[in-house]
C-alpha cells in the first residue's frame, strides 16, 4: 500500500479576478521509502498542492474535490483535531524559505525542544536529548543548539529546520524548495545530508522544487506539473531520459547544463495560462509546437504509457519521434532558429 | 587598449556597530573587495562567478559608479572614471548600461512602459523629435520580441510577466546605444522555460550591436553558456580567471574545483561528485593573512596561511594558488 495516495485533488482560490483553479484533478501516490520530486514553474500549483496535503491552505483557498489518503486514512475527511495529530508526527513539512521560519528571538534549541514537548509528549529532558541527537544527525554540532537563528549561516538554519521536521520520526517529510536560497556548495552539502537521512531513516520524501537538477540528484520518482496539473510522471531516469510530454521535452532543452554538450538553449515560447480562465483543451497547447486541433478542444488525462511512466498528452504515443524533433520545433515556435555554437566547446 | 581596466580595486565598509562598539572603540571593517584586477576587451563577454558575499555585485556597482572604491582604479576606454563629473559622467552612464536581477524593481510602477523607455532618450538627448523617440522605443521593443510594440506602450509594469519585464529592461538598456552592458543575475528571478529566451536574446543582441558584456551570476551553467571568459571570485578576490572552457572545463584552483563539482546535474545518470570542503561560509569581517580560501581548502599547505598567493599564469589561465607555484618557491 502506498504511504500517501492523492486522488483527483482540486484546489481553488477565490480572488478579486475570480476563481483561480490552482490545482486541477491531481492524482499520484508515494510508496513508503521513496522520494518523489514535484517540479514545475512558479504558479503551477506545486506549493498549493503541498499545503493542501497537510491542511494549511490560506483562507481564500478551498479543496473542491479529491482525497488525500495517508496510510489509508483520508485526511480531508478528518475532524480538525485529528488532522492535527498527523502534522509533525506523521507528516512533517519543511516550508519554503524555511530559514526564515525560525523564531528570531528564541534559541534554536529551545524552539526544537518546545516542538518536541508539545507534539511528542516527551519530557523536556528527553526532548533536549532528542534535539542533540537530531542536530548531530543533520551534521550540526549539538552545541549550536544554544545559538539564536541570526548566529547561524543559511545552510545551518536549513539543517536546523530539517532536523526539526524529523524530530518526531515522521514517515513522510514534505520539503518545499529546501535548497533554493542556498549557495551552490552549501546546497550540495544539504542535498547530501538529505540523501543520507533518507537512507538512514527510510523516510519518504515529497520534494517540491522548480529545479530539475535538484530532483535528479535526490529523487527516485518525478511528477512534472504544469498549470495546476501533473502532465508527466515516472521514475527520474525514465522521465529525464525519455520524456513523453512536450513540456518536459521543452524543459530539458531550456535548462543550461554545466557538463552536457549543449550548443544552444531553446526557450519555451509564451507563458503559462491564466488559471482564472483555464483553456478548454490542454493548458500547454498555446506553447506546444506539436499541438493538433484535438489539443485545443479536449484536455488530455494522465495515462499510463508503459513501465509506470504516465503522460497527459494526446500525442504521447508518438513521443520517440517528437523527442527527436523537439529542440528544433520549440526553437521554430520561438522564432529562434538554431545557430552554431557561440563559444569554444568546453 | 582594453575597453575596461579594473586595477587593484578595493572596497571596504566600516561598521559603526552599536553602543558597545562606540564605547569600546571596536571598529569593524567589512572587506568586500580586496584587490581585484581584470581587463575586458572590446567585444568580450566576461562572467564573474562566485557565491553570495564574494564581491561580484560590489564589483559591478563600482564599475557602474554607483559606489566609490576605497582604493584602486577603473579605466573605461583608457580614462579613469573616478573623477568623472557633469556631462562626462552622463556620457559614461550612457555608454555603460546595466540589467539587474529583479525586473519588478527596475521599472517605476507608476510609469507606462512607453514613458519608462522614453526617459533615457530624453535624459541623453537622443532622437530628433518626440515622434522619432517613440519610433526608437518601438524598434527596441520589437528587437526584444515584444511585438507589436504599440500593445505594450500603455501597459504598466504590473501588467507584464517577469520575462516580459526583463525584456523591457534589456530594451531600455540598449536604447541609448551603450558600449558595455553589465548584467547582474539577469534571469535568476525568471522561470526556467522563460530564462532560455531571455539569455538567447541578450546574447544575440549584444553580439549584433558589438557590445562588450559582463555577466554576474552564481550560476556557472549560465556563465558557461553566455561568456567567453570567466573569473571566479572568492572573498573579495579573483582566484581564477581565463577562458570559460578552461576555467569551468578544467578548473585549477581548489575552490573552482569545488564550485564546479557542487553544481547538481539535470542528468540523473551522472554520478554525484564529492565536494570535500566545509560549508561554513567565511565572513568578510576577518580576512585571513594568507590565502582567503585556506580555512576550507582540502589541499592547504603551511604557506597558504601566511602568504597570499598572487594570480599567476598557468596553462593559459591565471590562478591564485600556491599549489601551482614551482616547488622551490613553496619551500
Amino acid at each position: 500500500m502506498a504511504l500517501l495516495d492523492v486522488e483527483r485533488l482540486s484546489v481553488e482560490y477565490q480572488t478579486l479576478q475570480g476563481t483561480v483553479r490552482a490545482v486541477r484533478d491531481v492524482s499520484f501516490s508515494l510508496p513508503p521509502g521513496r522520494a518523489l520530486g514535484l517540479v514545475g514553474e512558479s504558479g503551477c500549483g506545486k506549493t498549493t498542492l503541498a499545503r493542501a496535503l497537510i491542511g494549511v491552505l490560506p483562507r481564500n483557498a478551498r479543496i473542491t474535490e479529491g482525497a488525500v489518503r495517508f496510510e489509508g486514512t483520508d485526511l480531508l475527511r478528518l475532524p480538525a483535531d485529528q488532522f492535527n495529530d498527523y502534522r509533525w508526527r506523521r507528516i512533517a513539512m519543511v516550508p519554503q524559505a524555511a530559514m526564515d521560519s525560525l523564531d528570531p528571538v528564541q534559541r534554536v534549541g529551545d524552539q526544537m525542544v518546545e516542538t518536541i514537548v508539545l507534539r511528542g509528549n516527551l519530557t523536556r529532558a528527553a526532548a533536549a536529548d532528542r534535539a542533540r541527537e537530531l542536530f548531530a544527525m543533520v551534521g550540526l554540532q549539538p552545541d549550536r543548539l544554544r545559538l539564536y537563528p541570526h548566529e547561524l549561516s543559511g545552510g545551518m538554519k536549513q539543517r536546523a529546520v530539517i532536523a526539526m521536521a524529523l524530530a518526531l520520526r515522521p514517515p513522510l517529510v514534505i520539503a518545499d524548495e529546501p535548497v533554493t536560497a542556498l549557495d551552490v556548495i552549501v546546497q550540495h552539502q544539504v542535498l547530501q545530508t538529505l540523501r543520507d537521512l533518507r537512507e538512514a531513516l527510510g523516510v519518504s520524501l515529497l520534494l517540491i522544487t522548480h529545479d530539475i537538477s535538484v530532483v535528479a540528484s535526490l529523487c527516485d520518482d518525478v511528477a512534472v506539473m504544469y498549470a495546476g496539473r501533473i502532465v508527466e510522471s515516472g521514475t527520474v531516469r525514465q522521465v529525464f531520459a525519455e520524456p513523453r510530454h512536450p513540456y518536459t521535452m521543452g524543459l530539458r532543452n531550456a535548462f543550461p547544463s554545466l557538463r552536457a554538450e549543449q550548443e544552444h538553449l531553446v526557450p519555451i515560447e509564451g507563458y503559462p495560462p491564466d488559471l482564472a480562465h483555464p483553456p478548454q483543451g490542454c493548458a500547454f497547447t498555446a506553447r506546444c509546437p506539436f499541438a493538433i486541433p484535438r489539443c485545443w478542444e479536449e484536455d488530455p488525462v494522465l495515462r499510463a504509457e508503459g513501465d509506470g511512466q504516465e503522460a497527459a498528452c494526446h500525442r504521447a504515443h508518438e513521443a520517440p519521434v517528437l523527442r527527436v524533433q523537439a529542440a528544433e520545433a520549440f526553437a521554430r515556435l520561438a522564432g529562434d532558429e538554431i545557430r552554431s555554437a557561440p563559444r569554444e566547446a568546453c | 587598449m582594453p575597453m575596461l581596466e579594473v586595477a587593484n580595486l578595493q572596497k571596504h565598509y566600516t561598521l559603526h556597530g552599536g553602543m558597545m562598539a562606540s564605547v569600546f572603540g571596536g571598529r569593524r571593517v567589512v572587506h568586500a573587495l580586496n584587490g581585484v584586477s581584470f581587463n575586458v576587451e572590446q567585444g568580450q563577454s566576461l562572467g564573474l562567478a562566485g557565491e553570495s558575499g564574494c564581491g561580484k555585485t560590489t564589483t559591478a556597482k563600482l564599475i557602474l559608479k554607483l559606489l566609490r572604491p576605497t582604493s584602486g582604479a577603473i579605466r573605461f576606454a583608457g580614462r579613469d572614471i573616478s573623477d568623472l563629473e557633469g556631462a562626462d559622467l552622463l556620457g559614461y552612464r550612457r555608454q555603460v548600461q546595466f540589467v539587474f536581477q529583479n525586473p519588478y524593481e527596475a521599472l517605476n510602477p507608476r510609469f507606462t512602459i512607453l514613458r519608462a523607455m522614453l526617459e533615457p532618450l530624453v535624459i541623453h538627448g537622443i532622437g530628433a523629435s518626440a515622434l522619432n523617440r517613440v519610433e526608437r522605443v518601438a524598434d527596441a521593443l520589437r528587437q526584444v520580441h515584444l511585438d507589436p510594440p504599440e500593445a505594450f506602450f500603455m501597459k504598466y509594469p504590473h501588467h507584464l510577466s517577469g520575462g516580459q519585464l526583463q525584456r523591457v529592461v534589456i530594451a531600455r538598456a540598449l536604447l541609448v546605444e551603450p558600449r558595455l552592458l553589465v548584467a547582474d543575475e539577469p534571469v535568476s528571478m525568471l522561470d526556467v522555460s522563460v530564462r532560455a529566451g531571455v539569455l538567447n536574446l541578450m546574447r544575440d543582441l549584444t553580439r549584433r550591436h558589438g557590445l562588450t558584456t559582463i555577466y554576474i551570476s552564481h550560476d556557472l551553467a549560465l556563465i558557461r553558456y553566455m561568456c567567453t571568459t570567466t573569473a571566479v571570485m572568492y572573498l573579495g578576490t579573483i582566484c581564477e580567471i581565463g577562458s570559460t572552457a578552461e576555467v569551468i572545463g578544467r578548473p585549477k584552483h581548489p575552490y573552482t574545483q569545488a564550485l564546479v563539482a557542487a553544481v547538481p546535474d539535470p542528468d540523473p545518470t551522472r554520478a554525484e561528485r564529492v565536494v570535500k570542503i566545509s560549508d561554513t561560509v567565511p565572513t568578510p569581517l576577518h580576512i585571513p593573512v594568507g590565502c582567503p580560501f585556506a580555512d576550507r581548502c582540502p589541499m592547504v599547505m603551511d604557506i597558504c596561511r601566511t602568504v597570499r598567493p598572487a594570480l599567476r599564469a598557468i596553462e593559459g589561465v591565471r590562478v591564485a594558488c600556491h599549489l601551482y607555484e614551482a616547488p622551490e618557491e613553496v619551500h
